[in-house]
């Protein structure tokens, strides 16, 4: 299966399956498009027609082109066949690797668009107390197989609301390290009110990742992340995270936004926390229903593509002028990216990874956990409902109808669960929203990439 | 080739021989928890090499 788009002045030929990508002219993007359609010689004659006024294409090199297609086929980098299409994937044991700890039930911001309900899931306000995230290491431990390397979020509502009960855990963990031959890594996501040195000297030295919850310019972040007295939290929580930012030299961290129908030009919100100095940044569409006033619509659709299309623009600019910055959905890394079982297999939520509520239950991942309906266990039992997991171990690629057609399924390998259960009531649905945004990230992603390949 | 730049990328049809030892990140912990993204995942095996 072939892609093929223009961009920014760009050709580009992205070869699905070999996950091969190709810049290149006019004339190879012609050719690429009509070389498994027609035969060569009706190819020349298509292409003297086009370029008739283009006196540097004459017939060899049009039959030159369509060699070096022919060659690129052979080589497997175009018009690659689909690996397992028809096939069941290879069995393939999965052991838990990751959990998202709710460690905190409760939030000290009380955002109108929070998926958790202000952080309570739909449920009472409650802390995890330390010997139910001694239990969840443990489970995870014990449940983990092979895997050396094991991830704990730190996540809530706000975290550092249970901000003793975190450092116990993360030096209860690193004290299993050695004996159970694992390593872990942690990650924490704030909201930054609670962010004081203890936490920034702790999380330097202890946390893989940091995420910074910041929504952009400051009308746009009061708008919607305020504190229970009603009051914006930009002006308390941008200092901390700058200062944050620097201490962990620009590295470990992501300021992490949400734009919603109120701020379809977020792309002024990336620069405006690029401008704050920050250089790794994430900015996320708002899921929510369609009857929600923040809601992103149908008619935003072209503003929201135009937006990410000047956000990639700017970033080669802002590179080319030693201001670059790094814009976590155009991160791709072609040569060293994950491999093809990975790209089949989804995002591993109820089979690889889970969440723990504070009370100790296991969900498939923190956005089923207001939903009782998807409760698979807990960490003391382990994971009970087998039904429940044997449905998310069988959501791949070749479980959504949808994909099948789509381009860009090895790069969001089929998309996430919870959207589309939330979207279709059905975890092998798709959230065809969400899908039209990431197709548009991609050919950004890949733009930059041709841009960079050519600058080089 | 004259009219064909190549960027350099990870075989996907060779990685399915060595690939799926689940080292990796999973995929939403890392920084957006609302999309499922794995295009911008590292390989730990590909890392150590």
């Amino acid at each position: 299966m072939i892609h093929e788009y223009k961009l920014n002045g760009y050709n580009i030929a992205l070869d699905v399956y070999s996950g091969s990508v190709h810049a290149v002219d006019p004339l190879a993007y012609d050719v690429i498009g009509l070389f498994e359609a027609e035969p060569p010689d009706e190819i020349v004659r298509q292409m003297l027609l086009k370029y008739r006024d283009d006196p540097s294409i004459d017939e060899q090199e049009i039959r030159d082109c369509i060699s070096d297609v022919a060659l690129l086929k052979t080589s497997g980098k175009l018009f690659a066949p689909d690996p397992y299409a028809g096939a069941e994937l290879p069995p393939r044991k999965r052991f838990v690797k990751a959990l998202c700890l709710h460690v905190a039930h409760a939030c000290n911001l009380n955002c109108e668009y929070c998926f958790a309900s202000q952080g309570r899931y739909q449920g009472e306000r409650a802390l995890m107390p330390y010997e139910v995230g001694v239990q969840a290491i443990d489970f995870l431990i014990a449940n983990s197989g092979p895997h050396k390397t094991l991830d704990v979020d730190f996540f809530g509502g706000e975290p550092l609301m249970n901000w003793d009960v975190v450092k116990r855990l993360a030096a209860y963990a690193r004290g299993r390290e050695a004996e159970s031959r694992k390593r872990f890594r942690f990650t924490l996501t704030t909201n930054g009110l609670l962010v004081d040195d203890d936490v920034i000297e702790f999380c330097n030295r202890e946390m893989y990742n940091v995420v910074m919850s910041l929504d952009g310019r400051k009308e746009v972040h009061d708008r919607l992340r305020r504190d229970y007295a009603d009051q914006g939290s930009y002006d308390r929580i941008v200092p901390k995270f700058q200062r944050f930012a620097k201490s962990r030299h620009e590295r470990g961290y992501y300021v992490r936004g949400t734009f919603t129908h109120e701020n379809t030009d977020f792309l002024q919100d990336i620069l405006h926390i690029a401008d704050l100095g920050f250089t790794q940044i994430s900015m996320e569409p708002m899921i929510g229903s369609p009857a929600d006033p923040h809601a992103l619509t149908e008619a935003d659709l072209p503003t929201l593509y135009a937006q990410y299309e000047q956000l990639a623009q700017e970033m080669l600019k802002r590179e080319k002028e030693g201001r670059g910055f790094t814009f976590y959905h155009y991160m791709i890394d072609l040569a060293h990216g994950p491999c093809l079982v990975k790209r089949l297999t989804g995002c591993g939520s109820g089979t690889e990874y889970f969440a723990v509520t504070p009370q100790g239950d296991l969900f498939p991942c923190h956005q089923f956990a207001s939903d009782p309906s998807m409760k698979a266990g807990d960490i003391w039992n382990g994971v009970t409902n087998h039904e429940l997991t044997e449905r998310f171990a069988r959501c791949n690629i070749y479980a959504r109808e949808e994909c099948q057609d789509c381009w860009a399924k090895l790069y969001c390998s089929g998309g996430c669960a919870a959207n589309a259960y939330h979207a279709t009531g059905d975890i092998t649905g798709v959230y065809d929203y969400g899908c039209k945004l990431f197709r548009k990230r991609i050919e950004c992603a890949l733009m930059i990439k041709a841009a960079q390949a050519q600058k080089s | 080739m004259k009219r064909i730049v190549t960027l350099d990328t990870r075989d996907l049809a060779e990685s399915a021989k060595t690939g799926g030892c689940g080292e990796c990140q999973t995929s939403c912990q890392s920084a957006c928890k609302t999309s499922c993204g794995i295009a911008n995942q590292q390989c730990e095996q590909e890392k150590e090499n």
